[in-house]
């Protein structure tokens, strides 16, 4: 190499060619050993269930399985609705109107990935003797989250509302969720 | 250091053949024979070769733990009961890899707290510490893959909120943590690969460990003066000095291991592990292995999700950033009158996080949480780039020779004659 500056060559762009083509078929070969760890067909394959509702009281709550994750479904007695509704949405950390988390119409039936959002514990809540929390809701025993009676965040570290996954009525009893 | 050079003279005529060849005789024989360390190295300086011990049990325990256990949702947590019950010793091997995880973190940090007393991170070693810095994550990496394995309910509870970390991550947190499950939630299918990955990291482990003795032998050890040794008396050939003094405190050690393995060997666990992994019931009470639990209270003092687990990261990180932090000229605490006191206060603020860690996280609890929180950030940020600069350290001997024969204290003068005379009695 001289020491003054010179054009590029032939050589230069060859080279840069060269490194830049090898670069990018190292990384499209390295992708099948990353894309390996993504969720497979076989667990994509369980992405929706159905669940019949009949069995559920008015006030009762179940947990069902979805994509490995519980979900919780609890039918709400009217008082509960009216509370939950009652909350000015102004004052959530993630505000969400009680409407929003229910279908038009069938306000009784509250559907929520029963994970919480900090961490991913599983709140207390659905059975009778569980802790609530503060405002009767569920409560997250790992790091003290409590959420409300429309599942919205509303004391603790969870940065959001529990989810409430896709889900549809099939029948006036029976819910198809994802 | 680096340029001493081996004193090996081969014996037999084989050995001359090899070492025309393939010197390792005279490599392992300059570094770990001959090789100069300083006279004056206490008992934690035997730490060192503790960790390559344990690292090395661990190797050899989970290699063949391997072959009995099996890495699926079904059959992991009855392979552990399997192993502690049928297999031949399994009792013993399987007892040995999981006090050894703790006995190894035990060990690191004293390994750690010598080094931040002493000053062992200061110039020329900044590097080596950066790569103890780098070994320690990736023994956390591993102890938390290996404590998923048995399956029980905080192998299952502790994965998920330790890989939900990722879900912290801003836009693409929830994809991360999909891909780390390989699902919607920890799974089976997560199980086998975090035993992919808890077997792949202590051979990572060894490399790392092979350039942390590597840098070490470039710069030399550091010494509880923290002068550089200067002459020949400063030093003793590390065979059979150091390695006898290492030797000694390897068997105490072993001694403490023991204890643990035969008499209390489910005592650093935790209970709820003997109960089978279940998705849909969390513990009343979550906690990681002791070893995490400064952390793991510095995560919860922290109000936000985000900011926790930034808090924790940067926790571990800030440690890489040690040697230009601190100020001082002076490496060894012992001639610091003032940062004295504040490194015992930090060694007391990470006793406290790790007692915070293991209570439940409410009321006075995570008030004090967050004063010790703010210590552990304040005592890098703060106190070591001031201290440094304000406080006169005094008491420095003139050499490690000086410092062992109880000689110039104070920096006083030394004669010459009285300098001879210290070189002769070597």
């Amino acid at each position: 190499m001289s020491s003054h500056a010179e054009e590029p060559t032939r050589r230069d762009f060859l080279t840069i060619a060269g490194t830049a083509f090898a670069a990018v078929g190292g990384a499209m070969a390295l992708w099948p050993f990353i894309a390996q760890m993504n969720p497979d067909a076989s667990t994509q394959a369980l992405a929706s269930v159905e669940i019949d509702l009949t069995p559920v009281k008015a006030g009762q709550a179940i947990t069902v399985m979805w994509r490995g994750k519980p979900v919780f479904i609890r039918n709400r007695t009217p008082e509960e609705i009216e509370k939950a509704a009652a909350t000015p949405v102004g004052e959530l950390p993630d505000p969400e109107s009680d409407l929003q988390r229910v279908k038009k119409g069938r306000e009784n039936w509250l559907v929520l990935v029963g994970i919480c959002t900090h961490l991913g514990c599983i709140p207390k809540g659905q059975s009778l003797a569980d802790m609530k929390g503060d405002y009767g809701g569920w409560f997250c025993p790992c790091h003290g989250s409590h959420y409300d009676l429309s599942g919205r965040i509303r004391k603790g570290p969870a940065p959001r509302n529990l989810e409430v996954p896709a889900y549809e009525f099939v029948e006036d009893t029976k819910i198809r969720i994802g | 250091m680096s340029t001493h050079p081996s004193s090996y003279e081969p014996r037999s005529g084989v050995a001359k053949w090899m070492d025309e060849r393939l010197p390792v005789a005279r490599l392992m024989h300059g570094q770990f024979v001959d090789f100069p360390t300083p006279r004056n190295l206490n008992y934690l300086w035997t730490f060192g070769g503790i960790l390559t011990f344990v690292l090395g049990v661990q190797l050899l325990t989970g290699i063949v733990l391997a072959m009995h256990y099996v890495p699926s949702a079904g059959g992991a947590f009855d392979s552990i009961e399997h192993i502690r019950r049928d297999v031949n010793y399994g009792w013993l091997l399987r007892n040995l890899h999981a006090v050894g995880a703790s006995m190894f973190f035990f060990a690191v940090y004293v390994h750690i707290f010598r080094g931040l007393y002493y000053g062992s991170y200061k110039a020329p070693r900044e590097v080596l510490w950066i790569i103890g810095v780098i070994i320690y994550l990736v023994m956390m990496a591993t102890a938390f893959l290996g404590y998923t394995l048995p399956w029980g309910q905080m192998s299952f509870w502790g994965a998920t909120v330790i890989t939900n970390f990722f879900s912290a991550i801003p836009l693409v947190g929830e994809s991360v943590v999909q891909w780390l499950w390989g699902g919607y939630a920890v799974s089976g299918v997560t199980l086998n690969r975090f035993y992919s990955l808890h077997y792949l990291l202590p051979f990572v482990l060894v490399g790392l460990v092979a350039l942390h003795i590597w840098a070490l032998h470039v710069t030399g050890q550091n010494n509880p003066t923290g002068i550089e040794p200067q002459t020949r008396s400063d030093t003793v050939p590390m065979s059979p000095y150091a390695i006898s003094k290492d030797m000694f405190a390897l068997a105490v050690f072993i001694i403490l291991f023991a204890w643990f393995v035969f008499f209390m060997p489910d005592y650093l666990g935790h209970a709820d592990n003997y109960n089978q992994a279940n998705p849909l019931v969390t513990p009343s009470h979550i906690v990681p292995e002791w070893y995490f639990l400064p952390f793991y209270a510095i995560l919860r003092a922290v109000p936000s999700k985000l900011g926790g687990v930034v808090a924790m990261v940067g926790a571990i990180a800030i440690l890489v950033f040690v040697p230009w932090l601190d100020t001082s000229r002076v490496r060894s605490t012992k001639y610091r009158p003032l940062y004295f006191w504040f490194f015992w206060a930090f060694v007391f603020t990470c006793l406290a996080l790790g007692y915070l860690g293991a209570k439940p996280a409410e009321g006075v609890y995570v008030t004090w949480a967050r004063v010790f929180t703010f210590y552990y950030f304040a005592h890098f940020l703060i106190v070591m780039p001031i201290v440094g600069v304000i406080e006169t350290p005094t008491g420095m001997p003139r050499s490690i020779s000086d410092d062992v024969l109880g000689k110039g204290n104070g920096g006083s003068a030394l004669s010459p004659a009285t300098a001879a005379a210290a070189a002769e009695k070597r």
